[in-house]
């Protein structure tokens, strides 16, 4: 069996109201702090930081990151850079499209059937590297 | 022939970890895209922060509604200070409380049980455009009556 995990892994996601990729963002951080890493991934509402809510500004400070954006304008990575944070793994959506061409996302209130099954894709690759930063090490 | 109808900006706080986020979400996306998809456009609120010139720019000339899933009340917070005071600031727990219907308990997977609490929303949105643009419309009359 392997060790406990030392700590939690803050995850960010843009949640872009107008993208399909922004609706991947939101669905791949579900899917990473519901079903992946459940106690370990912890999903901090990204409008918090707009606020600079005092509880999520702490939570991205003390842990390590991994901001999931859905597109180049990085508003979820540029919010945690802004705290004076070096983000520890950000991603583009877009590069697990890249990756898995066969699963085309499409739609933003509701992703289609391939956008939800990226999104679980996503979540299980991205596994590994919650694990090794909630152990302290770099990705 | 009527005077052209003023954008409306909508700004969800999307959150991601409260269910009320994902109403707040779907709400709004009923009423971009199905309800008022010529009056109203979609206002992304970490672009606020992010240095999204557009959006603070839209939202400092056209009048802005705010719809928000909790008592933090980031969207209508985060508008005032970068844009200016929103005309509504709605939040979602306020409204459903109103209607006696229970906030949804998932983040996800909406589907027929969680379908009352997004059309409420949607619907106190559409009243809250109706009431912006009544007023934008008055305003408009009485500056060209000048």
């Amino acid at each position: 069996m392997g060790e406990t995990p030392s700590k939690q892994v803050a995850v960010l996601a843009c949640s872009g109201i107008g993208k399909t990729w922004g609706a991947l963002a939101r669905e791949t951080a579900l899917e990473l702090v519901e079903r992946v890493r459940p106690g370990v991934a912890r999903l901090i509402c990204l409008p918090l930081l707009v606020i600079n809510d005092t509880e999520a500004r702490q939570a991205v400070l003390e842990h390590p990151v991994i901001t999931l954006d859905g597109c180049p304008k990085a508003c979820a990575r540029k919010s945690a850079e802004a705290l004076g944070k070096k983000v520890e793994h950000p991603l583009e959506t877009i590069q697990f499209y890249t990756a898995h061409r066969d699963l085309k996302p499409e739609g933003v209130a509701q992703l289609n059937e391939a956008g939800l099954k990226l999104a679980q894709v996503a979540a299980s690759e991205l596994a590994a590297t919650v694990d090794r930063l909630a152990a302290g090490e770099q990705t | 022939m009527g005077l052209p109808i003023a954008k409306i900006g909508i700004v969800p706080c999307s959150g991601e970890a409260l269910p009320a986020g994902t109403v707040c979400r779907l709400a709004c996306r009923q009423v971009l895209d199905k309800l008022l998809p010529s009056q109203t456009v979609a206002i992304c609120l970490p672009l606020f922060i992010a240095g999204g010139e557009e959006e603070r720019r839209f939202a400092t000339r056209h009048p802005t509604i705010t719809v928000d899933g909790c008592e933090k009340r980031c969207a209508a917070k985060a508008t005032e200070l970068f844009s200016g005071k929103p005309v509504q600031a709605l939040l979602i727990p306020d409204i459903l409380r109103k209607h006696g219907i229970p906030m949804p308990a998932r983040l996800r997977g909406f589907g027929a049980g969680e379908e009352a609490a997004v059309r409420v929303v949607a619907e106190e949105i559409v009243r809250a455009v109706d009431a912006a643009a009544a007023q934008t419309q008055t305003q408009e009359s009485q500056h060209g009556a000048l």
